[in-house]
């Protein structure tokens, strides 16, 4: 039997960076069964003996007051032995969850994270005397350089059950909690350091609003510059210089025919990577070549975000927004997340507490929130005409996620708790978790992206060989014309992205359209369906009834805002 | 020197006060109990966002920010 090692503690603690340190690179994201609650777990060797070891949700108390925290009691439940990792900085506070840990007869070790940290903050804590008064190893450790964490493993068998601390009531453990630090702890009075200074100034309204506008520019700003750089001088010269003559030997030696038009594209030189729709051409370019470098360097960025502690500053400064439109303040994160990739900002819809939360943010995001295959099909189509007509699509996406919100949150029954918010401390990122971080949620993307946008290539190719997708178009030519005015090729171009927004790129540019029917094409696309995978996902947060709804109402939403579009900017 | 009781909303930004009751559901309670937000604590208030958005507060080393619904049911007085 492989011992299991549970790491409990608050959220904000470092806990994840301990996590980290650990395991190393063998690290497995699940989901604990029959709840939406993600978790991590990985294995750790110590002179011979292999522990398997799991990152518990962050909690503050072992009564859960939601699923993550319940998933943390049961996590509990089957330890073999528990870390319980505190942030020094904030002992009194973190204590409540260690007594009640101590009441658990499980092996504990307490780590103090985070201890370089008290030093500037003028906190003295006596490690060894608190080790004497709950009766368990108590190892200080400095996550994010490493210290400590050496001696937190040779102490692993050290973890023992405390003889100290008896069961008591939550009153009990606050006056034992009063009692202790008053032994360990001496806090000297500190001036204010600059970092409560840009803390305060970063989360006042009058001083946050603009560093936040301010932030959120520089964010993109950089995540272009990182993406186009990539695209650039790593991913174009590989595709240019070296895939590309692959391909062109590969179709030199299949010939003319449908297998070549499969897998290629038409027959003949050059061959084009957009537009060609082979699946090794189109279908391997775009995920890889054109989106993928924006969602690393997007995930990354916001990552770098988090773990210094700066969203939960941006929930407060828009709760009251976001209130309107019937979620909270921290209904940004599954919109920031959802501008990568929807499917890591459908599975982050399960941090709001309701179902009426829920369904709002996931059924917004879906329709109004455009990843990064959306944006890359935004600006491959409308690029070349002018920022104007971005411009367009881009203000009609932000009213549209004003309007709907705001009509949701009335007709939408539910109810729509406060936001209730840590705010960390400003910190250094470990920059070993944040890419740790990113990788995970770029897995999301290459695990879905690249089959959908290979089975959306070969399903195209079928129903033009069989000539169905003519068919269709021709028969919703009419209404394409009348309702929407687009020519009735475009539906070709809407059914395609019912797989992939990013494989409409290249029917779109083919066609025959003015940047202003361009225009309505590209926001149609954007609303009136995420790509199946994000689909999958909703249909298992959601469920079925809910997401019906949802699918109905962005199928809705596309209809009327095309049509809108039409009478306003084509005038008739 | 003591005062009369007043809802944390109404603690001025940057003055101290001590929890002296916390209002709603037992479940309510309980979770902020947890969190070191009882009574007898001292916290001060360090931003309130306009047209009645969200508090935040500090207490501890640690910050928090709660709706202004939750943060009415706090009862503080001002030291």
């Amino acid at each position: 039997m492989i011992k299991k090692i549970v790491l409990m503690g608050n959220p904000n603690v470092g806990k994840s960076v301990v996590f980290s340190r650990l395991t190393g690179a063998n690290v497995i994201a699940s989901n604990y069964p029959g709840t939406t609650v993600d978790f991590f777990k990985g294995k750790m060797r110590v002179g011979g003996e292999t522990y398997e070891i799991i990152d518990a949700p962050g909690t503050y108390s072992l009564e859960p007051s939601n699923k993550a925290e319940e998933v943390a009691l049961e996590m509990l439940k089957n330890a073999d032995i528990v870390i319980n990792v505190v942030d020094s900085t904030n002992l009194e506070r973190n204590l409540y969850l260690t007594l009640e840990l101590l009441e658990q007869n499980k092996p504990i070790i307490l780590v103090l994270n985070l201890w370089d940290e008290i030093k500037h903050l003028g906190i003295h804590i006596d490690e060894k005397t608190l080790e004497q008064l709950l009766g368990v190893p108590v190892i200080p450790t400095v996550a994010l350089t490493g210290e400590g964490i050496k001696d937190l493993v040779t102490n692993i068998k050290n973890a023992k059950v405390n003889d100290k601390i008896k069961p008591t009531s939550e009153e009990g453990r606050w006056i034992e909690i009063g009692s202790i630090i008053k032994k360990v702890e001496i806090v000297e009075h500190r001036h204010h350091t600059l970092r409560d200074r840009i803390s305060d100034l970063t989360i006042k309204p009058l001083t946050g609003i603009p560093i936040a506008l301010g932030v959120i520019f520089i964010s993109f700003w950089i995540v272009r510059l990182i993406g186009e750089n990539l695209i650039i001088y790593l991913l174009d010269p590989i595709f240019d210089n070296f895939y590309l003559p692959l391909i062109e030997g590969l179709s030199e030696y299949i010939g003319p025919g449908t297998i070549h038009t499969l897998l290629i594209g038409d027959y003949g030189l050059p061959i084009d990577k957009i537009e060609s729709l082979g699946m090794l051409t189109t279908g391997l370019y775009i995920p890889i070549g054109v989106v993928l470098p924006y969602i690393i360097a997007f995930y990354f960025m916001l990552s770098l975000l988090e773990d210094t502690g700066y969203l939960p500053r941006l929930a407060t400064l828009v709760d009251k927004v976001f209130h309107k439109l019937g979620m909270h303040g921290h209904g940004i994160v599954p919109m920031f997340l959802g501008l990568g990739c929807n499917v890591p900002g459908a599975l982050s819809t399960r941090t709001l507490e309701t179902r009426k939360q829920r369904f709002i943010s996931a059924t917004l995001l879906a329709i109004c929130v455009p990843c990064m295959a959306q944006l890359a099909m935004v600006f491959g189509v409308l690029g070349k005409h002018g920022i104007f007509y971005i411009f367009i699509v881009f203000i009609t996406l932000i009213i549209l996620y004003i309007i709907l919100g705001l009509i949701l949150n009335r007709f939408i029954k539910g109810e729509s708790p406060e936001i209730f918010l840590e705010i960390p401390s400003y910190r250094r990122p470990s920059i070993k978790a944040t890419i740790k971080k990113t990788w995970m949620r770029i897995r999301w993307f290459l695990k879905e992206a690249i089959p959908f946008l290979f089975l959306g290539v070969l399903i195209i190719n079928v129903l033009y060989a069989l000539g169905i997708l003519q068919f269709i178009s021709n028969a919703l030519q009419p209404i394409m014309i009348s309702i929407f005015g687009m020519p009735g090729d475009a539906t070709i171009a809407l059914i395609t992205g019912l797989l992939r927004k990013d494989l409409a790129i290249g029917m779109l540019i083919s066609l025959d359209m003015t940047p202003l029917q361009l225009v309505i094409a590209v926001t149609m696309l954007t609303i009136y369906f995420p790509c199946v995978a994000t689909f999958s996902v909703l249909i298992k947060e959601l469920g079925m009834k809910d997401m019906i709804k949802s699918a109905s109402l962005m199928i809705g939403v596309a209809v009327i805002v095309g049509f809108l579009l039409k009478i306003i900017l084509l005038g008739v | 020197m003591d005062e009369k009781p007043i809802p944390l909303t109404q603690l001025p930004i940057s003055k101290r006060g001590r929890i002296i009751g916390l209002d709603g559901g037992q479940g309510f309670k309980k979770k902020l109990r947890a969190m070191g937000i009882k009574e007898g604590q001292i916290i001060k208030v360090v931003t309130k966002q306009p047209f009645r958005g969200p508090v935040t507060i500090a207490f501890f080393s640690c910050q928090m920010t709660l709706g202004r619904g939750m943060a009415d049911k706090i009862t503080v007085e001002v030291i």
